[in-house]
């Protein structure tokens, strides 16, 4: 409680010192990163001050409460999430002395720069290459699904430093600067008829070797940390009420709109619903589980069932709409900073629901992971774990 | 809005856990319930002595000025939960919980009532509430048996659960003055035990006419048998949770040791992936049943929601979880000698007590405001 105590207090000089009203939002941000209270988790001097994790909502309240600025952490999600921690974690202390303020006052957004279009689920498989010049390296390849792309100061990357040595062994981690002359960003065009996402591809762009982050072929290793952020950062939000996802658009139509209704709608939207508050309760227990600071693997399935539950009750509200769901809202090419699936009508979001069992881990990946990390069950036979990469079949 | 339920598991729950788990791995592994089940005795007497006498658990509900250990539904569900997993044929639903739960909604100022619940805490008297196990909470108080002025019933109740085991009934009667409850002897009643599905869980059907009833006196008997039967669902929930639980952990062992095809069966992805989504449902079950016994502990307004969902999710997926464990048991989960049909005929008995899934999400409907087409 002393702790808790100490943090208003903090929040309070801080306010007072720097009033929120009085000043530029980025000049108030950056206040508050050197005060500490960015993420209360991180070092001090890194914009935080070596409290647990849970002690950030104290923060957030007060300044919410006091109507201060935030970072507008959806739109630097990536850099937030994920480039983060990976830099906490293994970046130089000039690296993390450059990076993270920018990153987090969200003066420099990031994207990530991992899947490419031949390595998907096999992540590992990639063949991006950076070969070491001098005190460069020079990256050649092609990285896909990249959001943010165009809006990026840096990204994190991996690419292939050795292709004689197992896939997995031959990967190194890199900061990229996403204004290389080298790096060419192309929208690429999805299913909703918007852009949220990237290709980019990279030719000849010479990467400083101090912008490494981890050893050379320990590239694996350090991405791990990236994806299980990820992973952490999904299972730590907010509390949310009963209805406060999808299923509340479509309850909502369902009580304005009685001439849609029929028993067997009524069969679907009630079983619907039941899924989604228990989802909603499990994604309530992973939080406190948090907040104990005792994880369980729940967390892992969440992606999965929030990813059905969001196909299927997007389905159901097309259907429910009948005629109107014959109509799309707009199919204009955008290129929109962030996804927003409440602000559109139920063709987008049936649409963009079909990503969210593909995206951050396919469902089917997510089962593998289930299976074989929390039930501990055995993998399939591999032939690709021991041979030298380059010798792969494709 | 409501505050959020506490879905973890107290430290003191867990030791609770622990120390039921004990007695039951020393007493009671599947293969002596399963030897048991078609003798005289499907119960276990000593098994339930030392459960509700030595650990307490009889009393878990009942206030310590009554003689009990003054706990809430938190800690009762935490017991089914590991009674569910072993499939264990002792009367704590039927007496802890169900019988209980509706004295404590009579009036516990009256010497009568507060005596019956001083013994049910003890471990000395053994109660079943007089109702179908498949009565649901929410519909109308039942009229199948009525009393006179002197006490005296006409009347019969099918599928009683746990009356078997009980030395008294705890009986919902129609009195000249409407709804009450009433104490009987079991000795008094004569009672059929029908051939039930679920061989843990013995039926009775009661044939209450000529005898003679005490009346409980309770300002709402109608609202006492309700909530005993709300409880009942919430609980239920945490069951059928140990029994999914069961049948998940049992197959994963099972595939981690079978070989065919020169491989762990576990290994082939097709099966995997399986067990996957039923780890899923059994986790997201554990978050419903602990809502719903968070919320009967803590009397929280929106309770009847989180029974209801609890009820329409969690009965499903004990169900789903038994015959994914049958199908990947292959021919050995067919055979009478493998304990698994007495989870499958628990699960799917379970389905139906106090109401099926499909009657709870046309309850909450109502709750919820999401009607059905008119």
């Amino acid at each position: 409680m002393a702790a808790e105590k100490g943090l208003r207090e903090r929040v309070r000089e801080l306010l007072a010192e720097h009033g929120p009203g009085a000043m530029e939002p980025l000049d108030f941000l950056r206040a508050r990163f050197d005060a500490g209270l960015a993420w209360v988790h991180f070092p001090e001097g890194l914009g935080g001050l070596g409290l647990p994790r849970t002690e950030q909502a104290v923060v957030d309240a007060e300044l919410a409460a006091a109507g201060a600025p935030d970072n507008d952490p959806r739109r630097i999600g990536i850099g937030l999430g994920m480039a983060a921690p990976t830099i906490l974690r293994y970046g130089t202390e000039e690296q993390k002395s450059r990076f993270l303020r920018p990153l987090w006052t969200g003066e420099e957004v990031w994207c990530q720069l991992f899947s490419e279009p031949g390595a998907g689920s096999d992540l590992a498989g990639l063949r991006t290459r950076a070969v070491r010049d001098g005190d460069d390296w020079v990256v050649d390849g092609q990285k896909v699904w990249t959001s943010s792309a165009h809006n990026a100061r840096w990204a994190i990357l991996i690419a292939r430093t050795d292709p004689d040595v197992p896939k997995h062994r031959g990967i190194t981690y890199f900061v990229c600067d996403m204004t290389d002359p080298g790096v060419e960003v192309r929208p690429l065009r999805q299913i909703t008829g918007e852009a949220e996402f990237n290709e980019v591809f990279l030719s000849g762009v010479r990467i400083p070797d101090a912008h490494r982050l981890g050893d050379v072929g320990d590239g694996w290793r350090v991405a791990q940390t990236t994806l299980m952020n990820e992973r952490v950062a999904i299972g730590s939000g907010q509390a949310v009420p009963r209805e406060g996802g999808m299923i509340g658009t479509v309850a909502a139509t369902w009580r304005e709109r009685p001439e849609l209704r029929t028993p067997e709608l009524h069969d679907r939207l009630m079983r619907l619903w039941v899924e989604a508050e228990v989802a909603r309760l499990t994604g309530e227990r992973v939080r406190q589980q948090l907040a104990h600071g005792a994880p369980g693997p729940e967390g892992s399935g969440l992606k999965l069932a929030f990813a059905r539950l969001n196909q299927q009750i997007s389905g159901l509200e097309v259907e429910l709409l009948g005629e109107d769901g014959l109509r799309y809202g707009d199919w204009t090419m955008v290129r929109p900073q962030i996804v927003d699936f409440y602000g559109r009508d139920a063709g987008y979001r049936y649409l963009r629901a079909k990503g969210n069992s593909i995206e951050g881990g396919t469902s089917e990946i997510l089962r593998n992971i289930v299976a074989e990390r929390v039930l501990g069950l055995p993998s399939e036979p591999r032939t690709d774990k021991d041979a030298a990469w380059k010798d792969l079949p494709r | 809005m409501t505050t959020a339920p506490d879905l973890l598991y107290s430290d003191v729950e867990d030791d609770l856990r622990a120390a039921v788990r004990d007695v039951l791995a020393d007493r009671c592994p599947p293969s002596a319930v399963l030897a048991a089940v078609e003798t005289a005795t499907p119960y276990d007497p000593e098994l339930w002595r030392v459960l509700a006498v030595e650990l307490g658990l009889a009393g878990l509900l009942v206030p310590e000025k009554l003689g009990g250990q003054g706990a809430s539904a938190r800690e009762a569900a935490v017991v089914l939960e590991v009674l569910g997993g072993g499939a264990v044929p002792v009367p704590f639903l039927g007496s802890a919980v169900l019988a209980t739960t509706a004295l404590l909604g009579c009036d516990t100022e009256d010497a009568g009532v507060a005596a019956l619940l001083g013994r049910l805490a003890a471990g000395t008297a053994t109660a079943a509430l007089a109702v179908p196990l498949s009565a649901a909470t929410g519909g109308a108080f039942p009229t199948a048996v009525r009393a006179d002025a002197g006490g005296v019933l006409t009347g019969r109740v099918t599928s009683v659960a746990d009356a078997l085991a009980a030395d008294t009934y705890v009986v919902p009667a129609v009195g000249p003055d409407g709804p009450g409850l009433y104490e009987v002897a079991a000795a008094d009643v004569p009672a059929v035990r029908p051939v039930p599905l679920d061989l843990t869980r013995p039926l009775s059907d009661l044939d209450l006419s000529g005898v003679t009833g005490r009346p409980l006196p309770s300002a709402d008997a109608a609202a006492a048998l309700d909530r005993a039967l709300l409880t009942g669902a919430g609980l239920l929930a945490s069951e059928q949770l140990g029994v999914a639980q069961w049948c998940l952990d049992e197959t994963v062992r099972y595939l981690g040791e079978r070989h065919q095809f020169g491989r762990v069966v576990g290994s082939f992805q097709s099966l995997k992936h399986r067990l996957a989504d039923l780890w899923l449902e059994v986790v997201s079950a554990r978050s419903a049943a602990r809502g719903a016994a968070d919320s009967l502990a803590s009397g929280a307004s929106d309770v009847d929601v989180a029974v209801c969902v609890a009820q329409a999710y969690v009965a499903a997926v004990a169900v789903r979880a038994a015959e994914e464990a049958l199908q990947l048991h292959g021919g050995i989960g067919m055979t009478w000698e493998h304990p698994l049909h007495l989870f499958l005929k628990r699960a799917k008995a379970d389905e139906i007590a106090f109401g099926t899934p499909g009657l709870h999400r046309a309850r909450l409907a109502d709750l919820v405001g999401l009607p059905r087409p008119t």
